[in-house]
């Protein structure tokens, strides 16, 4: 890890990569979505609204993962001020929020044919619309220390503080009760049919690299846009 | 309740953000590699 903390070496890495994470995310994607809308079986008790399952479901882990990924970026800044843990951050937000509101229209709209409501104010749901809104804080903040030339070390906490959120969202389906279905998916065993899985992991795999693909690309603008401002500073000086 | 029109609805949803977020991020990547190696000819 504290090899790619060297812009330089970054961006040999991360050009070829972003070329193949967003083309096998795109194919992968692509391939799963059309399984799981027209091959997949429906549901015995959802029916066909169970096929919004193969976007909701890899939205909310990449909401989820995003800001996991926003504290571990947040925490290598802090702790060995790597250089590109600020830009990391920064790139990873944004298609972190669009992936939780993405979760959370998705969600309505399962919701509305399956409980007969577009949205409830219990754990789940509550604790995912408290996750955007840390999105959006995080972006205020990283974007305001930014403009004042700041390291990001304020966002970079923030960050960290925010992730307390991420289990009180894994575990709200069982601490308190919840139209939300329970845990369906763990580390050794499903409650979901294999036919109905690899199609999930296929579309959750594929979003993921769609994902990468996103944070490399805004990274290497970010980058691009440092250079070009330090460039700048030196011809006015 | 018919169900298709949520799923194709959810499906747009999630399809339109990725599109959208994919596109901006490679336009922005674009632009901004773009000045820079303008700025470096230019030396």
């Amino acid at each position: 890890m504290h090899a790619f903390a060297n812009p330089a070496r970054f961006l040999r890495l991360a050009r070829p990569l972003t070329r193949w994470l967003g083309w096998g995310g795109f194919l992968l994607t692509l391939g799963a979505l059309a399984v799981g809308l027209f091959a997949a079986p429906r549901d015995y008790l959802q029916g066909e609204s169970v096929r919004i399952m193969y976007v909701h479901v890899p939205a909310a882990w990449l909401g989820m993962a995003g800001w996991a990924g926003l504290a571990a970026a947040g925490l290598m800044q802090i702790v060995w001020r790597h250089p590109l843990a600020g830009i990391a951050g920064r790139a990873i937000a944004v298609p972190g929020a669009v992936f939780t509101a993405v979760c959370l229209v998705t969600g309505s709209l399962w919701g509305r044919p399956t409980w007969g409501t577009w949205w409830q104010w219990d754990g789940r749901m509550t604790s995912m619309l408290v996750l955007l809104f840390l999105y959006f804080g995080y972006i205020a903040l990283a974007d305001a220390e930014r403009e004042r030339d700041g390291e990001g070390r304020l966002a970079a906490i923030f960050a960290l503080v925010g992730a307390v959120n991420l289990p009180v969202i894994h575990f709200s389906v069982t601490w308190w009760n919840s139209l939300h279905q329970g845990q369906s998916i763990g580390l050794t065993a499903s409650s979901i049919d294999s036919s109905m899985l690899w199609p999930l992991f296929g579309s959750a795999l594929g979003f993921t690299l769609l994902f990468g693909a996103v944070v490399l690309m805004r990274m290497r603008a970010s980058l691009a846009r440092q250079k070009v401002e330090a460039r700048l500073k030196r011809m006015a000086a | 309740m018919n169900p298709w029109p949520f799923v194709v609805a959810a499906y747009s949803a999630a399809l339109l953000g990725t599109a959208g977020l994919l596109l901006a991020s490679y336009v922005a990547m674009r632009k901004a590699e773009r000045e820079a190696e303008a700025l470096r000819s230019e030396r």
